[in-house]
């Protein structure tokens, strides 16, 4: 340990000393130990402080400290007499804020003022000088490290934990066992159904009416003049009684209308839009996130939690972010009343990708 | 400076008055039940040196404490119910729209209750410093070196420590149920599906159903209030532990040496510091949190899987996940021959935020390989003297920093009326080539930094005084450092490159050689400290 700071005679400089085998002392490996280390010029003469050298100084310094600490306790005061003195009026939302900024000044004050009294306390008037300890290496002592040896040497004879390896095995066998139980007990965090099949499917089928999210009202065809955009939800889904989001997760659809001639669509989706009206799961194909914000004039669909664009002129293609795949497509018509309906459900999962999607 | 200096004591040696009777009764009934008297024998005067960077690590001892306070009074008055219930409170932009219960009292903490905004704000402010002052405790540690032996598995716990306060941070944020952290779960979801093979099931089991199922806030809840926290606990009680074990490190002065320690002693200086800087940090929170508003979840509404604003970010912790998904170019599913998908557009970043975070935690070991070195280490170096450590963690934080920027691009593109497109290809630039250029750059400086030191240590500084020779040449006087200013700059550790030498058997192991290699990249570039030789000659 004490090579670092016993540079003392002139040998040759910069070469490494020999590996010692001393082990409270371990070799310095790669480490260069200098012979000529400028040696270390011990401690530096003390600087007192102001209170230390003046009385008066150090009787202001305790009037400060003190000052302090009946500050703290007027602002511990001051926080009860606002929380009663500024109390919340429902019908007046200015009086949380007064309610919130009183109480806080008040508890600001009783804590800033033991604070900082009991620190300046400590820097101005304690005992001021640095004092030192020495350090010792973390391993034990010797003697103690023979003696665990010894310990665990003599626990072993008597249990046999290494003679007896039948018991020994079984044992470890038995305890890796236990918590094997605990993880199958955990199967019923969900319910019994297969994630894969539900996430597979949404509330679209057949027939379903396009609604407006949230109130639920159906959309005709005329309503969705060229270059507006509906937030839309399958009829029925704000009625549901249970799993209403679980539903919507999946269900929701971005409803646009483009000019015909600008809607470059797919052979194989011919006839899955109405009139230059498309419809689009709103779910990101990324993460997750509703894909929100429609851009008019360049008819691209923007996520805004990661950025990724979606052309609807191009069948949603990923144009840009960290999107996977294309929002999927949902196939619409209208029904005899003109309102707008599902041809069927998505033709492939929405959402982001997971490990059985494409099976 | 006198070593182990004793304080004037003398003033307590009047006759005991009541008081003191009562305390040294008290003391010896404790003490006969306990013998509190050992530790208060090893613990009482151990001295801890005292540097303005060591407050760090306090800062997020007393936030931490700042939250189990503020967080105890919020679960008297938060449910986290997800039962669906219409709102009837005071907010009249709310009433009437249906919310799950948690939201709903999430906002009674806001608006009905006296001191529950405040309460739920220093919470709030509180996460977010706890956060942060962990941060700059460890890169406080990293740069200085104080993580080397004997001192590698409090790095690791400290690291643990981090990975605890971001989980709990986000499990906290995610509680109120309010539409941006519902959209948070969602990305989680989004992310967890994309796990291969088990990712829609754990998705599932962790969500009670399909996304977002009526059990995540609840269970949520219990990870943290209960687990989250306790082994949080456990981790900074394991950490003090080994801190005293340890014992602190200090910076090199003189006197100071690697078996000494200097400083104050616990009684009283350094409690009486100690416990007041406790009072300073929660009272700045509590500034904070009454003037300033943090997570105004009103502004949001209940959690909808539909809309969502623009401009949504994560607390500034998460930032760095966030801006690595944002990162990732498009179209990246594969689908394997057997019909499996794999998302490498989520499980890129995943995974290389993983490894990101393992080669922190496991720093340290990988030094000591490279170094060799077996000896103890208590003086924390200063950044410069280890070049290519130093140039490594500014790699780390570049990397760390471009990905924490691209969890606000699309605000940078706002902002400074930039494309969008324009953020992201930067930022995927300065997150691949910065953290190369911040190395080299880094390493530069810190070599320069080390020829500036050796120069003063040799010549001294510029003293200003401008002298003109009798032969009509003006120099400027250099004055020399004393010696005590002078150790600062001559006392740190030299290494040179490991060589490769053959093994007992005669061979040059793959290991050897790569390890070697690593050692000329660690310490080929270095200046070595002045010696005692080179003064000497330096002064005749």
């Amino acid at each position: 340990m004490a090579e670092a700071h016993d540079g003392t005679s002139g040998e040759t400089a910069g070469k490494a000393v020999a590996p010692q085998q001393d082990h409270s002392a371990p070799p310095p490996a790669v480490a260069v130990v200098r012979a000529d280390r400028i040696p270390n010029p011990g401690f530096p003469p003390e600087r007192l402080r102001v209170t230390d050298l003046d009385p008066k100084k150090e009787k202001q310094a305790e009037r400060t400290i003190s000052a302090l600490f009946f500050l703290s306790i007027i602002g511990s005061v001051l926080a009860v007499v606002a929380y009663i003195v500024f109390p919340i009026d429902e019908l007046d939302p200015t009086t949380i804020r007064l309610n919130n900024m009183f109480l806080g000044i008040g508890i600001t004050l009783g804590l800033l003022g033991v604070g900082i009294g009991a620190v300046h306390w400590s820097k101005a008037l304690m005992h001021g000088h640095e004092q030192v300890e020495q350090r010792h290496p973390t391993r034990g002592s010797d003697e103690a490290r023979e003696r665990s040896v010894e310990i665990f040497r003599e626990a072993n004879a008597e249990s046999g934990f290494t003679r007896r390896t039948l018991v020994r095995n079984s044992l470890i066998g038995a305890v890796v066992a236990t918590p094997i139980p605990a993880i199958a007990l955990f199967r019923d965090l969900a319910p019994a159904e297969d994630p894969v099949a539900l996430l597979k499917h949404t509330m679209w089928d057949t027939g379903v009416r396009l609604t407006r999210d949230p109130s639920g009202t159906p959309i005709k065809a005329a309503d969705v003049t060229i270059g507006s955009a509906f937030h839309v939800i399958p009829e029925g889904l704000a009625e549901l009684e249970s799993h209403r989001l679980e539903e919507k997760a999946k269900a929701a659809v971005l409803l646009m209308r483009l000019p015909v001639d600008e809607l470059n669509e797919r052979e194989d989706r011919a006839g899955w839009s109405y009139d230059g009206i498309v419809a689009y799961s709103k779910i990101c194909t990324h993460v997750g996130c509703p894909v929100a914000l429609y851009e008019q004039q360049t008819h691209h669909l923007l996520c805004p939690c990661h950025q990724s664009q979606f052309d609807v002129a191009n069948h949603c293609a990923v144009i840009f972010g960290p999107a996977a795949r294309p929002l999927p497509q949902l196939p619409i018509t209208v029904d005899e009343e003109g309102y707008l309906v599902a041809q069927s459900d998505f033709t492939e999962p929405v959402g982001p990708s997971f490990w059985e999607r494409a099976l | 400076m006198s070593t182990t200096t004793t304080p004037p004591a003398s003033a307590t040696e009047t006759a005991p008055g009541r008081g003191m009777r009562f305390t040294s009764w008290a003391a010896n009934y404790v003490d006969e039940r306990t013998s509190a008297s050992t530790a208060v024998k090893a613990l009482g005067r151990k001295i801890f040196p005292d540097h303005w960077s060591f407050m760090l690590g306090e800062v997020a001892l007393y936030s931490f404490i700042v939250i189990l306070l503020s967080g105890t009074f919020l679960t008297f008055f938060f449910d986290p119910s997800m039962t669906e219930v219409e709102y009837e409170g005071s907010y009249v932009p709310l009433q009437g729209i249906p919310m799950s219960v948690a939201y709903h009292s999430a906002l009674d903490i806001s608006f009905e209750i006296r001191g529950g905004l405040l309460m739920r704000q220093v919470h709030h402010w509180a996460a977010l410093l706890f956060v942060a002052a962990i941060g700059l405790h460890m890169l406080r540690v990293f740069f200085t070196g104080a993580f080397r032996k004997p001192r590698e598995f409090n790095w690791v716990i400290g690291f643990l420590l981090f990975v605890m306060a971001m989980a709990l941070g986000f499990t906290g944020y995610s509680l109120p149920d309010d539409l941006l952290s519902g959209n948070g779960l969602r990305i989680i979801d989004g992310m967890i599906k994309a796990v291969p093979v088990a990712g829609a099931w754990i998705s599932y089991l962790l969500f009670g159903d399909e996304f977002p199922g009526t059990d995540i806030i609840p269970r949520l809840y219990v990870l943290h209030i209960m687990l989250l926290p306790a082994i949080t606990i456990a981790l900074i009680g394991i950490h003090m532990v080994l801190l005293i074990v340890n014992k602190h490190t200090q910076f090199a002065a003189p006197g100071r040496t690697n078996d000494n320690v200097v400083g104050a002693p616990v009684l009283p200086a350094f409690a009486a510091k100690a416990g007041g800087f406790f009072f300073i940090v929660f009272g700045v929170i509590v500034l904070i949190a009454s003037f300033f508003t943090i997570n105004p979840i009103w502004n949001y509404g209940p959690y909808d899987p539909s809309p969502v604003s623009a401009g949504t970010q994560p607390d500034w912790y998460i930032g760095f996940a966030d801006g690595a998904l944002r990162l990732i170019p498009p179209n990246l599913d594969w689908v394997d021959p057997f019909g499996f998908t794999w998302p490498f557009g989520v499980l890129i970043p995943l995974v290389g935020l993983l490894v990101f975070l393992a080669a922190v935690a496991l720093y340290p070991f990988f030094e000591a390989w490279v170094t060799g070195d077996k000896r103890e280490h208590h003086i924390a170096e200063r950044p410069r003297n280890a070049p290519v450590r130093t140039a490594i963690g500014a790699a780390g934080v570049t990397f760390y920093a471009a990905l924490w920027a691209a969890a606000s691009s699309d605000l940078i593109a706002t902002h400074f009326r930039l494309s969008i497109e324009g953020v992201i290809h930067a930022l995927q630039f300065a997150t691949v080539v910065g953290p190369f250029i911040a190395f080299s750059i880094t390493k530069r400086v810190c070599l320069a930094l080390q020829r500036k030191d050796r120069e003063i240590a040799l010549h001294g500084f510029e003293s200003g005084r401008v002298v003109r020779l009798p032969g009509g040449e003006y120099i400027e006087v250099h004055e020399q450092l004393d010696d005590f200013e002078r150790w600062r700059l001559v006392s740190f550790d030299e290494y040179q490159p490991l060589m490769i030498r053959p093994n007992d058997d005669g061979k040059i192991t793959v290991s050897q050689r790569v390890r070697a290699g690593l050692s000329r990249w660690f310490f080929e570039d270095r200046i070595a400290p002045v010696t005692q030789n080179e003064l000497e000659a330096q002064k005749h």
